[in-house]
């Protein structure tokens, strides 16, 4: 799996934490879903890795809606 | 188990309304809780003569500070108070997280061996204020103790500060050389100077109970984010000495206090929380919390220590633990500018360097407090994510924040210490508090390498001598004893681990045990130079 799930924010984890609630601040519901993909489109061209993409896909679509395949 | 039992302390008529001539203070103190107390002991190690006014004349009541830390206890060693403590205290080093009925993960604090220290101990505030308070009876010529002595009123002169102070027999006015304001988080010494104070305040309430009963529950603290027990909110559960635990349950915002500290609401509370058990309640208290402090810590000569110079949230043990801090860097800057030792200009460096630390430790429990209260919905969407990953994924729990507990902050980049020896490795950069490792002495007796350092300053070395000019303490990591220097053999080799020792290498540290400088081939000059860097001399 080339999926990292280890601890890899060094130092900056709860600013960072903090910095994606401040983001959102102020924005309605449809703005804050359009800042996500924004976001997670700019970090999917960063890790650039499309097994890990598509392995990042698969954990975070686990236990939601109902049973896919 | 009996309760804690609040004796008075004695009040005794001051010399100043007794005949005896008022002389001038070298320091006075204002406050005898934890910092107080504190700082009046560390004063009389340095052979500095305090007075300690406090306008009460019993220890805290109820439930205050009960988390010290590992670097609290290293200072309490150096006051001498440390192993008391840790013998009453309950020790702990684990962390367990809950959501809703269901464990997220736990962490151990302190996951390695070779410290003399536990991570933390749990001990009332009523203790440490009291195993403080004997300890400053052991300095009769250097510490006198004033309870129900209160500060009424206070000025600055040119070279000291004046004082108005009531008392059961009278007023009379005192004078000191400095004056350290330990008077906590209302500082009435703040509000007679007209300092001000910047904080925020979160609205959110927490119920703080103390429950006195019998529980096989191990020595960790449990932390709950939306606890079936507690209709949907933050709980955390320590266990202290005495069989007594402490509980806080996150209440709303607009919850009456009245109310909710009356027994009958509390009660159900509990059982909810502790199942069907007998229990005591042995106190209970509504908190809202605030995190800020006064913008400088040094206002001319009147120096503020602890809360009344800031306030944090509780949840990651930073108020107590910051406040004893502040002392350990200070009474050794304050003891070497009273002696002429050093410039006044030293001082400026405690309230750089505190000012640092307690915007570290405001930031960690700001950011706790917002982790546990989340504002809106997708504050509490994002945190319920982060809880639900990780359950699975590592690096999720790194996010969970249920309080950032207690670290001393690296003092790296101010002006004492000197630039890191890049050809040095290991933590223990300038900045650092040193870390501790186990040592045997020249006799072979075994023991901790912080019991050898701090107090003053000290030039350690490993393998042979540091090259110093000046009379300054050395201390040698050596396998053999060397005539004539202070040697400890470092039989594990954990502090040549901890330190990068290799053979020549020194570490000038500070009297509070903080790496001034370090170097892998040192020479008198490097030594001299960083000596007068960390005593704010002029270059």
């Amino acid at each position: 799996m080339s999926l990292n799930t280890e601890w890899n924010l060094g130092n900056a984890g709860d600013e960072i934490y903090t910095e994606l609630i401040e983001a959102h601040a102020g924005l309605t519901e449809t703005e804050s879903r359009r800042l996500d993909l924004r976001l997670i489109l700019l970090l999917a061209n960063q890790v650039g890795d499309g097994a890990a993409i598509r392995e990042a896909l698969r954990l975070a679509r686990e236990g939601l809606g109902a049973s896919r395949q | 188990m009996a309760r804690y039992e609040y004796k008075p302390f004695p009040y005794r008529t001051p010399a100043e309304l007794s005949g005896g001539a008022g002389w001038r203070w070298p320091v006075v103190i204002v406050g005898a809780g934890p910092i107080g107390l504190a700082a009046a002991i560390d004063l009389a190690l340095h052979g500095v003569a305090c007075v300690v006014l406090d306008d009460n004349n019993v220890v805290s009541r109820g439930s205050r500070a009960i988390c010290w830390s590992k670097r609290t206890l290293e200072i309490f060693d150096r006051l001498g108070v440390g192993e008391r403590m840790v013998k009453k205290g309950v020790t702990w080093k684990v962390g367990r997280l809950y959501h809703r009925d269901r464990e997220v993960y736990s962490f151990d604090l302190l996951p390695e061996a070779g410290h003399k220290n536990p991570a933390f101990i749990n001990l009332q505030q009523y203790y440490v204020e009291q195993f403080l308070v004997e300890r400053c009876l052991q300095f009769p010529g250097l510490i006198d103790l004033r309870f129900k002595n209160k500060v009424t009123g206070v000025k600055q002169l040119a070279d000291g500060i004046a004082a108005e102070v009531e008392t059961p027999d009278g007023r009379y006015g005192i004078q000191g050389e400095y004056l350290i304001a330990c008077d906590g988080a209302k500082s009435s010494i703040r509000a007679m100077l007209g300092v001000e104070f910047k904080s925020h305040i979160f609205p959110e309430q927490f119920l703080i109970t103390d429950v006195e009963m019998k529980a096989d529950f191990p020595s960790e603290r449990w932390f709950w984010f939306e606890p079936k027990f507690h209709n949907g909110q933050s709980a955390l559960l320590h266990k202290q000495p005495d069989d007594i635990y402490r509980i806080d349950l996150q209440l709303p915002p607009d919850a009456d206090a009245k109310e909710e500290t009356k027994p009958e609401n509390v009660i159900p509370r509990i059982k909810a929380a502790v199942g069907e058990r007998p229990f005591e309640i042995d106190w209970v208290s509504l908190y809202t919390f605030q995190c800020g402090r006064i913008d400088r810590f040094v206002h001319g000569r009147v120096i503020f220590a602890g809360d009344s110079a800031h306030v944090v949230s509780p949840f990651g043990a930073r108020g107590g633990n910051g406040g004893i801090q502040d002392v350990d860097n200070l009474v050794w800057k304050l003891a070497a500018v009273m002696k002429a030792k050093a410039s006044p200009a030293l001082l400026e460096s405690y309230n750089a360097e505190r000012v640092h630390g307690a915007d570290e430790n405001i930031h960690n429990s700001s950011r706790s407090t917002n982790f546990m209260t989340p504002k809106n919905a997708f504050e509490y969407l994002l945190r319920d994510e982060v809880l639900s990953l990780a359950e699975s994924y590592p690096f999720a729990r790194r996010l969970v924040n249920s309080g950032r507990l207690s670290i001393p902050c690296s003092l790296a980049g101010f002006a004492l210490q000197s630039r890191d020896d890049p050809e040095m490795a290991g933590a223990m950069a300038p900045g650092v508090a040193c870390s501790d490792a186990p040592v045997r002495d020249a006799s072979g007796r075994p023991g901790w390498l912080l019991d050898h350092l701090g107090g003053d300053f000290v030039v350690m070395s490993f393998g042979t001598p540091p090259p110093v000019r000046q009379d300054v303490r050395r201390l040698v990591i050596a396998s053999e004893p060397i005539a004539g220097i202070e040697t400890v053999c470092d039989a594990s080799g954990l502090v040549a681990e901890r330190y990068g020792g290799r053979d020549g290498a020194a570490y000038v540290i500070r009297p509070d045990q903080h790496v001034a400088a370090r170097f892998a081939e040192p020479t008198a000059e490097k030594v001299a130079t960083a000596l007068a860097r960390a005593k704010a001399e002029a270059a």
